[in-house]
């Protein structure tokens, strides 16, 4: 493995990307909105209700659909307030995914088919570099800062919850296990996940915008997700989210072995 | 193969097919290290196609190819670190500057790390980019451009250097420029393959020449070999007195090396009763012979001049053979 190839590749691929307009905006505001917005806005909302003493019953009628634990945990908090922290805890995980998800996605539509866009593709198929090594250092360039844009919305998204469940409730709530799994063993899988399906958009369009429209369809599942959990489908727990985790990785190692086993520069070069 | 030691490329019936389309039909060809191999033909013609399967970017449908006796289809990594490729379109990424395209490239092609600085300096001083080495790619012009891909292409000091089509489209002066750096390649020892569809290039500054139509060779020698047929696709054009053009016509068909005489019929070189004849064939050396042949038969001329060479005539020229 020509490493030294592979890191020049994957590094100035981020570098760049990270400097590009069309990259950086979507990846400063949406976890912008994300992880910081909601949160601090259904906080303020539960915060003035906690504090106009708005009529609420106690936790018991809620706590049949709460996670096992959860009601000792936060016992004595009013309803809002556990509700809140519910939200924080539970509905909205599945959410901070997006990050991830289309962090990398973002970034690979840039690297490949922006590479068309802007026909530089020639000059890197020409580099002493095996069919696999280019693949990796492409898949690296966008993986690593997908990874790094959700790791960073984890610890934005960890201040900000703890400000606003301090606020509503008097309590510090992150980090748990269920966010660090989520961060540091779902996110990094939601990376990889969102650039394998852009990396496969890339060979079939021309813009950068077609293949990040089409790798931005990779948020669907996330939403399933939120949605399953709102209407009470399922609650997350621990080894929910080291599944998902597991679930995701195994779906990328299948991803990244076809796409190891179809990547030739030869069929590139015959469609340019 | 009869391939010696200096052997560099070797090609068997190398054939690359799009769909029904023959885009290369056929090539054999041998290169030895430090010849300049002139590829010359028209848009089309095959020229960046035989590049990309020299170097294993492209399959080959057919045929066999060594380079440095490697397999471009298993060994092109192997390959592609000891050549260097000006594409046809620069390639180049407008968000970095010239000196962060020159270090990415160099790293890449693991240029050692003490050397690279040094490395990348010399190359911007020997393509004038110094002053502009900081400035993004975006801004730059197209000589700049070209001159900037022309370094990223000797980055790593390559053996055989393929430049395909690195004048077309240039002004004069980046094309001087373009030219003495072949030059300065070949007195180094490198071997150069270089596509081009204009026949002065390649006879200026090319070992041996295949010329090449719709995928196949015509021709393939030393310009010498080929001189005379090449030579067809060198013109001047004279003016002359309207009156006299039928009699010079006569005159400069019968004049060797003179293919073909022709008047020029159209409105603009007709102008203050002069007009204007074309001799297909004549090079610059020849031309102080064609004006004294115009002279001693009281031909009046107002204006000589070499003109662009016409691949045409020498197609034409190879065959009729
Ligand atoms: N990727 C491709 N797909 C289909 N046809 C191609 C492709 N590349 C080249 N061709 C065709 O092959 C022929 C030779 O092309 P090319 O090698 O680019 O010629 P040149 O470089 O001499 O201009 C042309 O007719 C061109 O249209
Ligand atoms: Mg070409």
């Amino acid at each position: 493995m020509n490493w030294g190839a592979v890191w020049a590749i994957a590094r100035k691929d981020a570098m760049v990307a990270l400097r590009t307009r069309a990259v950086v905006l979507p990846l400063i505001i949406v976890p912008l909105v994300l992880m910081v917005g909601v949160p601090v806005l259904v906080g303020l909302i539960s915060g003035m209700a906690t504090r106009l003493d708005v009529p609420s019953s106690d936790m018991t009628e809620l706590a049949q659909s709460l996670p096992a634990g959860f009601g000792e945990q936060y016992a004595g908090l009013s309803e809002v307030q556990a509700g809140y922290i519910y939200f924080i805890l539970y509905l909205f995980a599945p959410m901070y995914l997006v990050l991830p998800l289309m962090a990398s996605s973002v970034v690979a539509a840039d690297s490949f088919a922006g590479e068309k866009e802007r026909k530089t593709l020639e000059a890197l198929v020409y580099t002493p570099t095996t069919d696999r090594e280019l693949l990796l250092a492409k898949i690296l360039g966008g993986w690593i800062p997908g990874s790094l844009v959700g790791l960073v919305g984890f610890i934005i998204y960890a201040i900000v919850a703890d400000i606003m469940t301090f606020y509503v409730a008097g309590r510090i709530v992150l980090p748990n296990p269920l966010w660090l799994l989520l961060a540091f063993w779902v996110g990094p899988a939601a990376a990889a996940l969102g650039l394998g399906v852009t990396v496969i958009a890339s060979s079939r369009v021309n813009t950068f915008q077609e293949a990040y429209q089409i790798g931005s369809l990779v948020v669907l599942p996330v939403v399933l997700l939120v949605v399953g959990q709102a209407a009470g489908t399922f609650i997350l727990s621990d080894w929910l989210v080291a599944l998902m985790g597991l679930v995701l990785w195994a779906l990328n190692l299948v991803i990244f072995a076809i796409a190891a086993a179809t990547f030739r520069r030869t069929a590139l070069m015959a469609r340019l | 193969m009869g391939a010696t030691s200096t052997t560099v490329i070797v090609t068997e019936g190398l054939t690359r097919s799009f769909g029904s389309q023959v885009a290369v039909d056929a090539l054999t060809v041998t290169i030895e290290a430090g010849e300049v191999f002139g590829f010359l033909g028209h848009n089309g013609a095959g020229k960046t196609t035989t590049v990309r399967m020299l170097n294993g970017v492209l399959a080959p449908t057919a045929g066999r190819v060594r380079v440095f006796g490697l397999d471009p289809t298993t060994d092109g990594h192997r390959i592609r670190a000891r050549t260097g490729v000006l594409t046809e379109t620069p390639a180049l990424d407008s968000r970095l500057t010239a000196r962060m395209t020159l270090l990415h490239f160099a790293e890449i092609y693991g240029v050692p790390p003490r050397e690279r600085t040094r490395r990348v300096d010399e190359l911007l001083a020997l393509f004038e980019l110094e002053k502009r080495a900081d400035s993004k790619v975006g801004g730059f012009s197209k000589g700049m451009r070209q001159r900037l891909a022309l370094a990223r292409t000797l980055i790593h000091d390559p053996e055989i250097i393929f430049l395909d089509e690195p004048t077309s489209g240039l002004d004069p002066v980046a094309i001087r420029d373009v030219h003495h750096t072949i030059e300065q390649l070949t007195h180094r020892g490198r071997t150069v393959f270089l596509c081009t569809h204009n026949l002065a290039e390649a006879e200026r500054l090319c070992d041996r020449v295949a010329v090449l139509a719709h995928g196949r060779v015509l021709a393939i020698g030393t310009t010498q070999e080929l001189g005379s047929r090449l030579n067809r696709g060198h013109r001047i054009s004279l003016e002359i007195e309207a009156q006299d053009i039928a009699r010079a016509v006569k005159l400069f068909a019968a004049t060797p090396p003179v293919s073909l005489a022709e008047a020029v019929t159209d409105r603009t070189a007709v102008r203050n009763g002069s007009a204007t004849i074309v001799l297909h064939g004549v090079s610059r050396s020849e031309v102080p012979a064609m004006i004294q042949t115009a002279i001693q038969h009281d031909l009046k001329l107002y204006r000589v001049q070499p003109e662009e060479p016409s691949l045409e005539d020498v197609y034409f020229a190879l065959q009729e053979l």
